[in-house]
């Protein structure tokens, strides 16, 4: 069970992060902070005619929450707002219930947070403030 | 496999606490949590549940023969308290539910007496649990008190000539752990009581984590207030004391109103009664009273002299294995300490760290150990802590570590 929560790219995406720093370019960008866990982000987007052109992230956590907003970058890149909003549903559903869909990709590693419930805030944090963002929703996210 | 010779029989000890026999996710329980609670003895479950199967009914109003036996079975509840931290009399000794209840009602009751207005200051530590912390930040808000913070060093031992300088003439009260929850080092609190004194500013000693541990003479601490709870050494939730020098006990104003601390009441008028059930109003946690002596009949046999041993027999043990492995730092060496050690990982965050633990069937505590401002004096976002209680042996230690060497390994 552990293994599965912990798996290589889940380590290796909490360690060396993918597509970490600011972004210029943002006209999207919220905080994500879970004061009881001491998870904080920083999502930056650069969108333009609904489609996602650039994400990038910057902050300091646990290995499920970094490796999640790592992971989350990757999979977004070139998708549209609709599809983003699609996918975090998605997402949703399999660190809750540990429901797999092909659209997932490589997140599907993630299913095992199903089995941790107290971990799920952690993996969602960087999903959530990203939706935040792109509904230029003032305040900052929490999965708290 | 025997364990090692400790002051006292922890294999033995552990028969009467039948929880400690379950798995936790697939694994032996191990259980480094008791500073967050402690698990009970058959003794004082059994002494609960015999009293409703044969003493109870409500206490101070009965006139009957059963209302006479729970009313005094309650009262050398209090007796029990009263000798286990040795303070002069029974009638120095509150029930509240808890610690953070009694500390609430110093609070409350305290500022009343006083007179306590905006720009009055009350002494506090950074190290402090919440619930030594809120109530005052509260004040804070309510009536605009200034809050002073006693610095600690990076050993984690408080800086007592910074606290000399922190008195005026606008000084209240000091209210200071007699140990970190954290951290484990004890507070010198003799010390810290003649100081306030020689201000004439009374002194409220949380001592939640230190009566499980060792023997307390709150005559010796000569502190004004002394509070506690039942369910942090081996008794039931919902029930703690505060002990209160016997010219405080006179003078404060009770904070709740109802039955059972009222000597005569009309419609517009009301008398209470003198004494400790003048801050016990309404029927309180009766069977808690008696789960709470029963643990301290139960740790008495033990002698808190052992435990004490046992304890730092253990803190030692599993110091000396968590130092040898690489990036592992413990915060706050200072000793004495209780049995109590927090610690961080370099690239492994506690959560992380706290889920493999769990995982191996280790229960420790990952977070800021309502400590938030103390995380914030040693800049971390959280420690993962292991806290000793008298059914604890060097094998949990050795489990513990070999867990904590797992997590080293996924992460590596």
């Amino acid at each position: 069970m552990l293994r599965e929560l912990y798996q290589e790219m889940i380590i290796d995406h909490g360690k060396n992060p993918r597509n970490f720093g600011e972004l210029n370019e943002a006209n999207f960008k919220q905080v994500g902070h879970n004061p009881l866990c001491g998870d904080k982000l920083v999502v930056y987007v650069h969108a333009e005619n609904e489609r996602i052109q650039a994400v990038r992230f910057k902050g300091e956590g646990c290995a499920i929450s970094m490796a999640s907003a790592s992971l989350m970058t990757e999979l977004l890149e070139g998708k549209s707002l609709q599809e983003a909003q699609h996918l975090f549903e998605q997402f949703h559903l399999l660190v809750t219930g540990g429901v797999t869909t092909d659209d997932l990709g490589k997140l599907a590693i993630f299913a095992g947070v199903a089995e941790f419930p107290v971990r799920v805030k952690c993996a969602t944090l960087a999903w959530h403030t990203i939706m935040a963002a792109i509904q230029r929703d003032k305040e900052i996210v929490s999965t708290e | 496999m025997l364990d090692k010779a400790l002051a006292i029989n922890a294999l033995k000890l552990r028969e009467d606490f039948p929880i400690l026999k379950q798995h936790n996710r697939g694994n032996p329980l191990v259980y480094l949590d008791s500073a967050a609670s402690t698990q009970k003895p058959l003794a004082v479950i059994n002494a609960i549940s015999d009293f409703y199967l044969t003493d109870y009914a409500n206490i101070h109003r009965g006139i009957y023969e059963l209302s006479e036996r729970s009313t005094s079975r309650y009262e050398l509840a209090r007796k029990s308290v009263q000798m286990f931290i040795r303070a002069k009399e029974a009638n120095e000794i509150i029930f509240t539910s808890g610690t953070t209840a009694a500390i609430n009602l110093i609070a409350h009751s305290l500022s009343e007496y006083g007179q306590w207005q905006a720009g009055d200051e009350v002494i506090l530590s950074v190290a402090e649990h919440h619930s030594n912390l809120v109530p005052w930040l509260l004040l804070k808000e309510r009536i605009g008190i200034i809050l002073k913070y006693i610095p600690m060093h990076d050993t984690g031992e408080l800086d007592i000539d910074a606290y000399k300088q922190l008195f005026s003439a606008r000084t209240k009260l000091v209210a200071l752990s007699h140990a970190s929850n954290v951290l484990g080092t004890l507070n010198p609190i003799e010390k810290f009581s003649e100081i306030a004194h020689s201000h004439r500013v009374p002194i409220l000693v949380d001592g939640a984590q230190v009566v499980p541990h060792m023997p307390v003479n709150v005559q010796d601490l000569d502190c004004d207030f002394y509070v506690f709870s039942a369910h942090k050494f081996y008794g039931p939730t919902g029930i703690g004391a505060l002990y209160a020098k016997k010219n405080w006990i006179e003078q404060l104003p009770p904070h709740h109103g109802g039955g059972g601390m009222i000597e005569t009441v009309s419609l517009d008028q009301v008398t209470f009664v003198k004494g400790p059930t003048r801050f016990e109003a309404g029927t309180p946690d009766i069977a808690g009273a008696i789960g709470f002596a029963a643990a301290i009949d139960y740790l008495n046999k033990v002698g808190m002299q052992n435990v004490f041993a046992h304890e730092t027999a253990l803190l030692d043990y599993a110091e000396a294995q968590l130092l040898q492995i690489p990036n592992l730092k413990i915060i706050g060496t200072h000793k004495p300490k209780v049995g109590v050690i927090s610690f961080v990982i370099e690239d492994i965050h506690p959560h992380d760290l706290g889920t493999v633990l769990d995982h191996e069937g280790i229960a420790v505590r990952a977070g800021h150990h309502c400590a938030m401002p103390l995380m914030t004096r040693f800049g971390v976002p959280a420690t993962v802590r292991l806290s000793f209680g008298i059914y604890n042996t060097h094998a949990d230690v050795d489990a513990c570590v070999a867990a904590i060497q797992l997590a080293k390994r996924i992460f590596s």
